[in-house]
């Protein structure tokens, strides 16, 4: 483990989680929440779990974000105040 | 999605963009080669049955968003997958079972060094193990593009009877 790596991609996925869930357009929240899921895959890499990092890359950044954006189309973008 | 449809108007279903048609229809093939790439190695390596899933399903994901929803339904009918799912979960229980079979009683389920294969003890566990891996990876890639292939057709269905 490199300490300097490890806490530049723990503070990112920290600021990015907190934005995601504060942010009022859907479409921004997917995308972070896909550049969430890239991060933790890199912090899963820095841990030697290659295999959890590659099932976080397939299924949190790729599968989950194609879903949620095919949900966010039945839906309206803008989230109510 | 919908204000983009509402400002460009016309009701046109896609735009048919030449950039992305072209890098998905060449990113596709090596995208489902390293997708097997991933279950065939899953057992000595990082990835596996579920992960290879996953990128194999995304690559019909891929196709099905760059090339429009509307005619995806011709290639990729609901019984296909659903017998394709069924097909995954019936190679993994038969793998476990023939197990038990070959062995008459002698071997526990997925116990795969009891499989009647000309081959050596540790050798047919790996085939075993590549075999469940196999199943595996086909019901998840079915489930992966049936769960998105409903998620996205609804909408169009909706739209028609508007």
């Amino acid at each position: 483990m490199i300490i300097p790596i490890d806490l530049i991609l723990l503070s990112l996925v920290v600021v990015l989680a907190i934005v995601a869930i504060t942010v009022r357009d859907l479409l921004s929240a997917i995308m972070l929440l896909s550049a969430y899921s890239f991060l933790m895959a890199m912090v899963w890499v820095e841990m030697h779990s290659v295999d959890v990092a590659f099932t976080e890359a397939a299924v949190g950044a790729g599968a989950s974000t194609a879903f949620l954006i095919a949900a966010l189309s039945r839906t309206v973008r803008w989230e109510k105040k | 999605m919908n204000t983009e449809k509402s400002e460009t108007g016309e009701g046109k279903k896609r735009s048919g963009d030449v950039i992305v048609e072209t890098v998905s229809r060449v990113m596709v093939p090596f995208i489902q080669l390293f997708a097997l790439y991933v279950i065939m190695h899953g057992s000595s390596g990082p990835g596996g049955g579920f992960q290879g899933g996953v990128i194999f399903g995304a690559s019909f994901v891929l196709l099905v968003i760059a090339f429009g929803i509307v005619n995806a339904g011709d290639r990729f009918p609901e019984a296909v997958n659903t017998a394709l799912f069924s097909t995954g979960v019936y190679i993994y229980a038969g793998v476990g079972l023939l197990c038990i079979i070959c062995s008459f009683g002698a071997a526990q389920y997925l116990n795969y060094g009891f499989l009647s294969l000309p081959v050596h003890f540790e050798e047919r566990r790996a085939l075993g193990m590549d075999f469940i891996e196999i199943g595996v990876g086909i019901t998840v890639m079915a489930v992966i593009a049936e769960i998105f292939f409903n998620l996205a057709w609804k909408k169009e269905e909706d739209e028609g009877e508007e």
